[in-house]
């Protein structure tokens, strides 16, 4: 096969046309999201939040109502909850949080039982299949992600200072509990519109690694959400391309090009790269940092 | 709970006070965390165009005393007045500078991104800086000799210069009030000094500039005025001859500091600030903290 067949083959069919529009949408607003993820260290939070989307989805299931409907409230409902609990501390953060990641997905495990497909439905939210995507279904995710962007877009400066120095944003008259809500909020709303894409279990990697591969290449913050936009951009196309035809799931493919990117950017990085810091062992009188 | 005041000489330095406006006064404020109170019972008058140091033990609560006045920690008790109005009114006009180890400096931002969020108040939701917001970071940078680092990454910075760049941040928000916490702890000679040039020259064009130290001797020789705390205001007045009061010292610091005359005539002073979790010895610290 040569290369135009290689790359216009697979858009001869709906489904990879639509797959490929709902990867490149997931991947953009995860990788912004994800930047502030990364660097206000909500990975974990980002893991229980998707978690806890499940049961919302099965109740919204049952009931017939549209699902996504059911993660967004289940995701944003959860997300605030655990805001709201990082601010006034008691127990442990990270033991509350890993309390109501385990309980809500068991909830949504025993809900999910009660349906009579329950395997194949679970699975698909577990794993995700983009490729499975309605016209319908796009349409919504796109409203939501670019709901997502457009707030990012507009309180860019805001977000960024109150994640950087909260006390010094909150001095200057930033409303810095109120940015920190709305990032978890967004955070939830990001988390349902992958869901479809990757799956729960897999969100967590869409959010981190391209911010993570990005915080290795890149010195300034404007540039950091940049590369990071495109090193998921590029991991969504090459790993549903790949996922056409090596006949494999494509979720856990786009996944796992972004994991290739981010170890070769760990290897090649000019500042934190292991290539690097085997260089500086070699030479005899390394810089000082 | 009694507050000691020294009474000194009347100076014409004083007489100009009386004209001032007020840019912050605190009435019997208690704050604290959780049960803990921090500050109890904190009156305190400062006119605009005071370069005050805040001096005091470890946990005395000087930097809950800055943060009361920032308005990040609301008061349990008592009125609090910031450039004429509660806490937070006046936000813009106010730069706050928290302790070195309050910020997370891996995050991948650039000194000139830094200094520019200085400017993020003044540029409003929604829009980029213009023309005006670079060069006022420019200047800024300028200022604090840092303008050559403009591109480097904050993390790159040795912690003299990262201190350097917050004064910078601090200035590209043209506050009228600056509340800076610990900003010569930890720096260099030279650092410190044009640290506190910077600030003199703030505090002459009539900014109200108010700094937490550990450093007995920078706060006698650089600041006009201060203020002792251990949770209440010990005392409160010029600089020097606070500082150089064996009494006062003792009370703020529990007996836990030293006057020495040294060879020109002044004093050497040497503060325990670890007097806390003091081990067997007594051992006495001369207080230049150095973060590695």
């Amino acid at each position: 096969m040569n290369v135009a067949g290689f790359l216009l083959d697979p858009m001869t069919y709906g489904f990879m046309q639509r797959g490929l529009l709902a990867a490149l949408l997931v991947g953009v607003v995860c990788a912004v999201m994800g930047t502030f993820v990364v660097l206000k260290g909500l990975a974990f939070i980002g893991d229980a939040v998707s978690h806890a989307a499940l049961p919302g989805l099965a109740i919204a299931f049952i009931l017939g109502i549209p699902i996504y409907l059911g993660g967004a409230v289940a995701a944003v409902g959860t997300a605030i909850a655990i805001g709201a609990v990082a601010r006034r501390g008691g127990l442990r953060f990270d033991t509350a949080v890993g309390v109501l990641f385990a309980g809500t997905f068991a909830l949504g495990v025993l809900l999910f039982s009660t349906i009579k497909s329950y395997t194949i439905d679970l699975f698909s939210y577990l794993v995700g299949n983009v490729l499975g995507i309605t016209a319908a279904d796009l349409a919504t995710l796109t409203v939501l992600g670019a709901i997502v962007l457009a707030i990012v877009l507009v309180l860019r400066k805001e977000l960024l200072y109150a994640t950087f120095d909260p006390a010094g944003a909150a001095a200057a008259g930033l409303p810095v509990p109120a940015l920190e809500y709305l990032l978890l909020a967004l955070l939830g709303v990001t988390i349902v519109v992958s869901i479809q894409a990757v799956g729960i279990v897999m969100v967590v990697a869409m959010l981190v690694t391209p911010a993570a591969t990005a915080q290795l290449l890149a010195v300034r913050f404007g540039r950091l959400v940049g590369v990071a936009i495109a090193v998921a951009a590029a991991s969504a196309v090459i790993g549903l391309y790949l996922s056409f035809h090596l006949n494999v799931a494509s979720g856990a493919s786009i996944v796992l090009v972004e994991t290739v990117v981010f170890l070769g950017a760990l290897v090649l990085s000019p500042r934190h790269g292991l290539l690097v810091r085997w260089r500086h062992r070699l030479e005899p009188t390394a810089p000082g940092s | 709970m009694t507050e000691l005041t020294t009474t000194p000489a009347p100076s014409a330095a004083r007489r100009a006070d009386e004209g001032r406006p007020i840019a912050v006064r605190l009435e019997g404020v208690s704050a604290g965390y959780g049960d803990r109170l921090a500050l109890e019972d904190v009156s305190l008058t400062i006119p605009a165009g005071s370069l005050l140091a805040v001096i005091g033990p470890n946990g005395a609560g000087k930097s809950t005393l800055l943060k009361t006045m920032a308005g990040l920690l609301p008061p349990r008790s008592g009125r609090i007045e910031v450039l004429g109005a509660e806490p937070g009114v006046h936000a813009r006009r106010v730069a706050y500078v928290p302790q070195a180890e309050a910020v997370d400096w891996e995050f991948p931002v650039t000194v000139g991104e830094v200094v520019m969020m200085g400017r993020y108040t003044h540029i409003g939701i929604g829009r980029g800086p213009g023309r005006h917001d670079h060069h006022v970071v420019g200047d800024a940078l300028e200022t604090v000799g840092m303008h050559h680092a403009i591109d480097r990454r904050i993390g790159a910075l040795s912690g003299g210069q990262r201190r350097r760049v917050f004064l910078a941040r601090a200035l590209a928000s043209e506050p009228d009030l600056y509340l800076l916490d610990e900003p010569v702890t930890g720096v260099d000679a030279t650092t410190q000094e044009d640290l506190m040039d910077v600030l003199e020259a703030e505090a002459r064009a009539g900014k109200t500039v108010v700094a937490t130290t550990h450093d007995l001797a920078c706060a006698a020789h650089r600041f006009q005025e201060t203020a002792l705390v251990n949770r209440r205001i010990v005392a409160s007045g010029p600089a020097r001859d606070l500082i150089l009061d064996q009494r006062l010292l003792a009370e703020t610091y529990g007996g836990h500091v030293l006057v020495l005359p040294d060879l020109t005539g002044g004093a050497v002073l040497i503060d325990d600030a670890h007097h806390h979790d003091e081990t067997a010895g007594g051992e006495q610290h001369y207080h230049e903290e150095t973060h590695r």
